[in-house]
């Protein structure tokens, strides 16, 4: 099973040390392999990978792109939009 | 001991016990509570410098069935966390390892990548991943 989405980063620092950390947790929750990218051509990060997604040093206002494969896809790929929509609050403890 | 966590568990080693109390900070309001987390710093005399002892004690207090891995700063602090994990009884000996990685940052990334429940590692692989630069 595939998903894909894209949400808009609005967070002011863009997505620097705490969001990514945030980001990755929540990843992390979900069996499918997920990705993100700030461009849909690419480089696609591994999004369970912290230290890749902070090396991304995506700015705020950057359409971020998603994608993820595997049973629960769909469900990682929402739960990251709704994550960068309620500004990285609400991610796993 | 058990903290009852099967999370690879984070120990921070620096000179100054203000830089590791910092950096165990950081971990904790970034990362969150699931993870075995402890830092050593300073020497007994209240000065700069760490301990074989602190060390074993911090190993304690972070141990998980998963194992530690240490981030630590400069010189001494890698050498004597050499010398705590010889001191360690054998079942976990094999089960302790030091990230070569910047203290702060590392232990940031670790405890992320051990929040997870990713093996040890993998959450020293991730630590060390910092120093290379991916595309």
């Amino acid at each position: 099973m595939q998903a894909e989405g894209t949400v808009l980063l609005l967070h002011a620092a863009g997505l620097h040390a705490r969001p990514a950390v945030t980001l990755t947790k929540t990843a992390k929750t979900f069996r499918a392999k997920v990705q993100v990218a700030a461009d849909p051509a690419g480089p696609w990060i591994d999004a369970k990978s912290v230290v890749r997604v902070m090396g991304m040093k995506t700015p705020a206002r950057t359409l971020l792109h998603l994608r993820a494969e595997g049973d629960d896809a769909q469900a990682a790929v929402d739960a990251l939009v709704r994550l960068v929509n309620d500004d990285f609050q609400g991610g796993p403890e | 001991m058990s903290n009852g966590n099967t999370n690879v568990g984070i120990v921070i080693v620096s000179h100054s016990p203000d830089v590791a109390r910092g950096a165990a900070d950081m971990v904790r309001q970034m990362v969150g509570g699931g993870i075995p987390l402890a830092w050593t710093g300073g020497n007994p005399d209240g000065g700069l410098g760490t301990s074989v002892e602190g060390i074993l004690q911090a190993i304690d207090a972070a141990w998980s069935e998963a194992g530690v891995a240490i981030l630590v700063d400069l010189g001494g602090a890698e050498t004597n966390s050499e010398m705590a994990i010889e001191m360690l009884p054998e079942p976990r000996r094999g089960r302790v390892v030091i990230c070569d990685a910047p203290v702060v940052e590392g232990a940031v990334m670790a405890a992320t990548e051990a929040w997870g429940g990713s093996d040890l590692q993998t959450v020293r692989r991730t630590a060390e991943e910092l120093g290379e630069r991916p595309e």
